[in-house]
């Protein structure tokens, strides 16, 4: 049973969760080498943040994924799926002997998130509908007087679908301070740069209600101050903006111009696996 | 050819007068709803900016800890009903026909249905029910919500059976559709009435001459005009299917077996809703009789009387008695 189950979280040790951080990105490395392509750049880029969750901040058990109390991690990039799977397999939600069927027929490990993966929450993917789903959830979870809190990633790409805002106004009308959005500003969407003038998302968040702090994402001391600082039960809903390096642990992905979707050749690969770990 | 303008007195949003040889209940869907909420504590129970136009206002004033108004956010509404589904709430919501459908139909989808979410959306003003025209008119959302997998689809007929589907929804797994009925709502079915869902049922014997397969209000205004029609010597019987999904497929071709043609009567496009149901059945399994869709035609509607606009796309009881008695 993980320390944080029955607890709240202690002080980070923030050499383990880089560690942690670390494997999540090699067992990413290790799923993109069998499917040969994916999103990896996101998922890299994601990795210090699932690592923080997971290992530290919410208090959850692998050994029974539907504790009521569990806190709540709600991905909402579908296509975030390859990070989400390395860290159910590193968490104990997932064999790690299973991650090499990531994306292929019949697996329950597919490109973009449904709920029919162990210790997925919502299907993700249609963007733009997980946050209120949240908004949801920390009601509920209120009503009930349970002490779990509900963690929603979502994108700065997700900001221009207007439900977004829609879930901001509603979580912060009813002052739900259970509730923590992570706000993955990693600057790329689908058709390259982030389109339209989404900036400065810390000051809209801040301006809708929101108990709203800005981090590097790639930084996890910086990252479990801000999710310790997200505790507070103020009446207000908390988020933490996420400045996150696309391929972030690997240069030549960092450097690529079009991260969106990213192929592997097998030749790459190792020079990939080469670079990670010179980078720990 | 242009129309003599017809001028009458329009009402507002969908609801329902009192109809002076009609039994009547006030506003069935929320009376019911905060009384099925006292049993029940994991009932909760949202709108977007339309409780006083759904008629949910009873269970907010009973329950207001178990209660929110989203505001104009359909899409957040589906989406919020749809998380407290997850944390095993049972969500019961109201918007608008239009709004959920024409809006909030991938958030219907994914959000709730794809995961048998136990959402319960209650949609006001279906079909043709109000003269506000086509922004306010949800004369496709059968047709819409059909195309959703996993999805329960309900047309009540009157109050007697909305208050039932009240308490029976909140038993049927996953994501339920009812259109609604509000206001002073008529009383059409007997007390010895039971809806069950998935289910059609025979509301009227006749002789076998002429069936009409009916759903929702239509049901309604399908019984008086067999009234009427027997005056012209005409014994219709009727089957009332107020499930439109699951479709009650065996119901259905009994019934269109044992009659010599058949009308279909429906408060939605003649195609995509009823109609298209039953005679997707009955091709399917080559039951072939004459069938007669009383519905609209499709198209964008305008502004006017409820009276007026349903004299004028064929949806009035005048319309109903032809088919059944004329056969045309």
């Amino acid at each position: 049973m993980p320390a944080t189950l029955t607890s709240p979280p202690g002080t980070a040790d923030v050499a383990a969760l880089k560690d942690r951080a670390h494997e999540l990105r090699r067992l990413q490395m290790t799923m993109t080498r069998g499917k040969g392509e994916g999103y990896i750049a996101q998922g890299l880029g994601i990795a210090d943040t699932l690592a923080a969750l997971y290992f530290h901040e919410l208090r959850h058990d692998p050994a029974d994924p539907d504790w009521p109390d569990r806190d709540r991690f709600l991905l909402s990039t579908g296509h975030y799926s390859i990070a989400m799977y390395a860290v159910l397999a590193a968490a104990g939600y997932l064999d790690e002997d299973e991650l090499p069927t990531y994306g292929l027929n019949g697996s329950r490990l597919p490109m973009s998130t449904f709920d029919i993966t162990p210790g997925i929450e919502v299907v993700g993917g249609s963007l733009g509908q997980c946050l209120g789903q949240a908004v949801g959830m920390a009601l509920g979870l209120r009503l009930d007087g349970s002490p779990a809190r509900v963690f929603c990633e979502f994108s700065d790409g997700e900001l221009d679908e207007g439900s977004t805002w829609e879930a901001l106004m509603g979580g912060a009308t009813f002052g739900v301070d259970n509730l923590v959005a992570l706000v993955d500003c990693n600057g790329i969407q689908a058709d390259g740069p982030v389109t339209v003038a989404i900036e400065p998302v810390a000051d809209k968040l801040t301006a809708f209600g929101w108990d709203t702090r800005e981090v590097d994402g790639n930084d996890m001391q910086a990252l479990t101050d801000a999710l310790a600082a997200s505790r507070e039960r103020d009446g207000r809903p908390k988020a933490i903006v996420l400045r996150t390096t696309p391929g972030s642990g690997i240069p030549s992905i960092v450097a690529r111009p079009r991260a969106h979707f990213i192929r592997v050749t097998d030749d790459e690969w190792a020079g990939f696996m080469d670079e990670l770990e010179a980078n720990r | 050819m242009t129309s003599t303008p017809v001028f009458g007195q329009t009402r507002g949003m969908g609801e329902l007068i009192e109809v002076a040889d009609k039994e009547t209940v006030l506003a069935p869907f929320g009376t019911e709803l905060a009384a099925l909420g006292r049993e029940r504590p994991e009932i909760v129970a949202l709108t977007a900016d339309m409780g006083r136009y759904s008629d949910i206002l009873p269970f907010r004033d009973e329950h207001p800890d178990r209660f929110w108004n989203v505001g104009m956010a359909e899409q957040n509404l589906i989406a919020t009903s749809a998380g407290l589904a997850k944390v095993g709430k049972i969500a019961y919501c109201t918007t608008y026909s239009v709004f959920v459908t024409r809006r909030a139909y991938d958030f219907v989808a994914i959000a709730c249905a794809h995961s048998m979410a136990n959402v319960k959306i209650f949609a006001g003003m279906p079909g043709l029910m109000n003269g506000y025209g086509a922004t306010h008119q949800a004369t496709e959302d059968l047709n819409m919500m059909r195309g959703i997998a996993d999805l329960t689809i309900i047309d009540p007929c009157d109050a007697t059976e909305l208050r039932q589907v009240v308490r029976a929804v909140a038993d049927i797994p996953g994501t339920v559709y009812v259109r609604l009925l509000r206001g002073h709502v008529p009383v059409e079915l007997p007390d010895s009435y039971e809806f069950i869902p998935g289910r059609a049922a025979r509301v009227r014997q006749g002789d076998g001459s002429v069936g009409v397969i009916s759903t929702g209000y239509m049901t309604g205004r399908a019984l008086d005009a067999a009234q009427a029609a027997t005056g012209s010597g005409v014994d219709a019987g009727i089957l009332h299917v107020p499930t439109i999904k699951p479709f009650d497929t065996e119901a259905v071709l009994e019934f269109a077996s044992a009659h010599d043609r058949l009308v279909v009567a429906e408060n939605h496009k003649k195609t995509g809703g009823l109609a298209t149901l039953v005679t997707e059945a009955m091709f399917d399994a080559g039951v072939l009789r004459p069938v007669i869709r009383v519905g609209l035609e499709d198209g964008f509607f305008e502004c006017g009387s409820q009276e007026y606009l349903e004299a004028k796309y064929g949806v009035d009881l005048p319309r109903v008695l032809r088919a059944i008695v004329d056969g045309v």
